[in-house]
């Protein structure tokens, strides 16, 4: 639709697209006059009628039940199920076998000389220190385990994803068959789908390889059927003309062609993987995530910080590797690749010989009881008691009863006909009647779901978090625009908050905004941030020099010059940024129930401990239809192809 | 046509070939990684429960020879991991009757492994600074008089109750509805939340209301008194939307995967011996969560000052 892009409104007439506005409005307006009186006659209650609801407890807990009594006899688990399960096993203990055999310095050559061939220089040094680092923060072992485990995860999900992608890119068809498929496979919080995974594969590494996949795969399967469809049509008529089949043209010109997109689904798939490396811990993967875990246990954030911090590098290398992999666009001498991989051999050996596999115990930092003291302090004069601000129980207290308990009480005091109401007309005068008609499906799933209220209040709490994120965002956005400087310093700052497993900063948040609505606020705003910064700096930074030049020389302050120049002209980004916002705060949500959030967050995180599969699936469900009904609310412009940034 | 056929029998002569995969038989891939013996021992998310295994794993380690591993699941999946033979022993349970109908009694792939030798007592407490002040606060008969002191944001007026993790069993929705107490349950939906959210009370002084439970570290950091509830009977208890009286004192048990229980050697005959006190748990308990030594360090700490009580544990 011509609605909403990026220039098009200032070309465009304004009138006709006021026209246009009206004429849904007054459409909606008239299947409203109709339609209302019908429902309320019917129902008349105000929130989502008892008549219109599905239970779906009796069955699901059957299904569980079948798959306990069966587990150990049925043909489907011996002879399937469990060879899946055998599989991951043995290639993450091969994998695990190998880099323990290694040893500590051969790992550390390794991933250096991979990164120098890769990336260059600089990463290669910044890749040996993140190893050493891990193996200083005493956490080598579990770093091993966590690697041992992506590396199967990721693979299996490359694998996925490119057989998922090359069926969507093929075939128009595939392509809008499973579109919503991945869709749900992101937006589906994992809490939900870990129990039904627990229950096939059992407890551990199994079922948290193939969480991870459920999660991982999609950005990779987008990724390909992008690059695929994007192939130049002038390269692969040229082949065609050559006479080649089919297959012969997909391995030789469109996948080669397609190979930035493919390296950049790669990228994605190993950021997701290892932002699953501590949710999978939850069913028993060990690992670093089980470090995080465990120190959350005995509320010790100095030794979550300690295993979280390996984690951060590791993504951050990763990142930065794989990115330049698909920055490059030429390969290599395969002379260098063959020195690199002999002088790994060769420090492993040596480390073999000279008896150094286990990182020496000696060798260690213990950061836990300083960042403890650190935390201690910080809570004890923020919490309360700071002059004229108050602290932040204060703080959070009013954002609860000004803020959450209003948006609340509204959206549950509406009656349920008028959500609908107003959720087709914000879809439908952002996008086109499709879209309009999803977003008001959504919502009604989660009404026949028979989870209406807990649902508007986690609405209620995303809403209040995104539009935190997006006045943050925005403000260091375009301080970090106009400055290189803040930009460089901010980057790495973004890093860690993006890629920091949000079991670590549980504590300090309940800690600064006590139990409640607000912690899980905070907790979300904390995640969603670096991507709105990043996608709002990035957009103000591509307004056109041009125009930026000329309103500067028509005399145009800075502050005007945003206002009417470089914020109209990055629209776009900012409405990526607004969507991506949303998107990243609902994933939150469930870690929200942790810290006293409540709603569908608590119901989730019920459902695992309780081993009940109906209430944590609804609820997981009932959050993907969330997601669907912001999703179309919030994104007017054509499709993105990959989530997060 | 017969290449197919051929093809046909060759999977399956495949399939039988390598047998049924069994699913009550795999540990972890990262287990016995240096050919050491090993099982597996589940350990729950409150600090008790990792003292237990804290020390149990510590001698196991240093006296038997055997390599421990630990995964940390809540506790209805860690009895669906115990019984597929995935985790060998549970060391503390608060009483899953469920659970326990349909593994042990019908399914007999768990063994009960005997007590832990600590009782657990689940209630309402409130700080005891507070109870000083007020002596009457700790009926819940007069618990309303002290409903605005005990509010907050999220308790939407009404007073607040704090409860814990999802995972711990509760009947408190039920007890503030029929006992018509003017209270609010708020989820803080993890322990350490919970945990967090005390201290920053005690810290301050404030009154507070909260469902906890003993044995807990946490009593000698942030003294509390329990608030009465009507007594606790056999069986008041059964019908969850009718409850209206105390939680019960429980016996800890231990819990042993059927096979491991037979076959586990002289692991498993630790395992079911393993018996202690109370303050012997709090001991260790403290020393991990408050003094943040590791639980291994605390373990051993316990076990050089203790030998006359391991020792019977390992004949």
């Amino acid at each position: 639709m011509a609605t909403v892009t990026a220039s098009t409104p200032r070309a465009l007439p304004t009138g006709l697209l006021r026209h246009r506005a009206v004429h849904k409005l007054l459409l909606i307006a008239l299947a409203a006059a109709v339609l209302v009186p019908l429902a309320n006659a019917r129902w008349a209650s105000g929130s989502w009628p008892g008549a219109l609801t599905v239970d779906l407890t009796s069955p699901l807990s059957k299904a569980s039940d079948w798959i306990i009594d069966n587990r150990d006899s049925h043909p489907l688990f011996l002879y399937f199920f469990g060879y899946v399960s055998n599989a991951v096993v043995i290639s993450v203990r091969a994998v695990y076998l190998v880099l323990l055999g290694a040893g500590w310095a051969g790992v550390t050559a390794f991933g250096a000389l991979v990164a120098w061939r890769v990336a260059g220089v600089r990463l290669a040094v910044g890749t040996t220190a993140a190893f050493l680092a891990c193996g200083l923060l005493g956490m080598w072992v579990p770093t091993m385990q966590t690697l041992a485990l992506m590396v199967v995860a990721v693979l299996a999900s490359v694998v996925v994803g490119v057989l998922l992608g090359l069926a969507a890119g093929l075939s128009r068809r595939m392509d809008k068959v499973l579109r919503p498929v991945l869709d749900t496979m992101q937006v589906m919080p994992a809490y939900a789908y870990l129990l039904p995974v627990v229950l096939v594969f059992g407890m551990g590494v199994p079922a948290a390889v193939l969480a991870t996949v459920v999660y991982a795969a999609p950005p990779m399967a987008r990724l390909t059927a992008l690059g695929l469809q994007g192939a130049d049509k002038e390269v692969l008529e040229a082949v065609e003309s050559l006479g080649t089949t089919a297959r012969q043209r997909l391995l030789t010109a469109r996948i080669p062609l397609a190979r930035k997109e493919l390296l950049l689904g790669l990228n994605q798939t190993i950021m997701m993987a290892l932002s699953m490396a501590v949710i999978a811990s939850v069913i028993g993967a060990a690992g670093l995530g089980d470090r995080v875990y465990q120190a959350l246990a005995s509320v010790d954030v100095g030794a979550a910080l300690a295993a979280g911090i390996p984690i951060v590098l590791l993504a951050v290398v990763l990142d930065r590797v794989t990115g330049a992999a698909g920055d490059g666009t030429e390969p290599r001498g395969r002379a260098g690749w063959a020195y690199a991989l002999a002088g790994a051999v060769v420090v492993a050996v040596a480390g073999r010989l000279l008896g150094r596999l286990d990182w020496p115990d000696a060798w260690t930092l213990n950061i836990a009881e300083p960042v403890n003291r650190a935390v201690d302090w910080m809570t004890d004069h923020l919490y309360s008691g700071v002059p004229v601000f108050g602290g932040t129980a204060d703080w959070a207290g009013h954002f609860t009863t000004w803020v959450l308990d209003p948006v609340r009480d509204g959206l549950q005091g509406l009656p349920w006909w008028s959500v609908l109401l107003i959720v087709a007309t914000l879809a439908w005068l952002i996008g086109t009647w499709r879209t309009a008609l999803t977003a008001v499906l959504a919502m009604a799933a989660i009404g026949v779901l028979g989870v209406w209220t807990p649902a508007l209040d986690t609405l209620s709490q995303v809403l209040a978090a995104v539009a935190v994120t997006l006045v943050l965002g925005f403000a260091t956005a375009v301080a970090a625009a106009r400055s290189d400087r803040v930009e460089r310093l901010l980057r790495p700052v973004l890093d860690v908050f993006q890629t920091m497993p949000q079991f670590v900063y549980l504590i300090p948040v309940v800690a600064l905004f006590g139990v409640g609505r607000a912690p899980a606020a905070a907790a979300a705003v904390v995640y969603a941030l670096p991507a709105v910064v990043r996608i709002t700096t990035q957009g103000l930074r591509q307004v056109d020099p041009a125009a930026m030049e000329s309103s500067r020389s028509l005399g145009a302050t800075s502050w005007q010059q945003l206002r009417q120049v470089q914020l109209p002209l990055a629209r776009p980004a900012l409405l990526l940024a607004v969507n991506q916002g949303v998107v990243l705060v609902l994933a939150v949500v469930v870690i929200g129930g942790l810290v006293g959030g409540g709603a569908l967050g608590y119901d989730t995180v019920f459902g695992l401990a309780q081993g009940d599969l109906a209430t944590g699936l609804v609820a997981g469900a009932a959050i993907v239809c969330l997601g669907l009904m912001l999703d179309r609310v919030t994104q007017p412009t054509e499709r993105r192809t990959g989530k997060g940034a | 046509m017969r290449v197919r056929a051929i093809a046909m029998g060759g999977a399956l002569l495949l399939l039988t070939g390598c047998g049924a995969a069994d699913m009550t038989k795999q540990a972890s891939p990262f287990a016995n990684a240096q050919g050491a013996k090993s099982l597996t021992l589940s350990v729950q998310s409150w600090v008790g429960a990792q003292a237990n295994v804290a020390v149990a794993q510590y001698l196991l380690e240093h006296k038997l020879g055997y390599r421990v591993d630990t995964v940390q699941v809540d506790e209805v999946p860690a009895w669906d991991a115990l019984s597929q033979g995935r985790v060998d022993a549970i060391l503390e349970d608060w009483g899953h009757p469920e659970q326990e109908q349909r593994y042990v009694k019908d399914k007999k792939t768990i063994t009960p492994g005997g007590g832990l030798g600590v009782t657990g007592h689940i209630g309402w407490y409130v700080p005891t600074y507070f109870a000083k002040q007020h002596p009457d606060v700790t009926n819940w008969k007069n618990l309303n008089k002290y409903a605005s002191q005990l509010r907050t944001a999220e308790s939407g007026g009404k007073g607040q109750l704090m409860d814990g993790s999802p995972s711990y069993v509760t009947n408190d929705k039920a007890l503030v509805k029929n006992l018509d107490l003017d209270y609010q349950v708020v989820f803080a939906g993890s322990e350490a939340a919970q945990i967090t959210q005390m201290r920053q009370f005690a810290k301050e002084k404030k009154p507070f209301l909260t469902y906890w439970y003993a044995p807990q570290w946490l009593f000698e950091k942030v003294p509390m008194t329990e608030v009465k509830l009507p007594a606790y009977k056999e069986g008041c208890d059964a019908d969850p939307a009718k409850v209206a009286c105390a939680y019960p004192h429980t016996p800890l048990q231990k819990y042993l995967n059927t096979d491991f229980a037979k076959s586990g050697g002289k692991a498993a005959a630790f395992l079911k011996k393993f018996k202690w006190t109370t303050e012997d748990q709090n001991q260790v308990s403290l020393m991990i969560a408050d003094q943040k030594l590791t639980p291994e360090e605390a373990a051993k700490k316990w076990v050089d000052s203790h030998a006359s009580t391991w020792k019977a544990w390992l004949s």
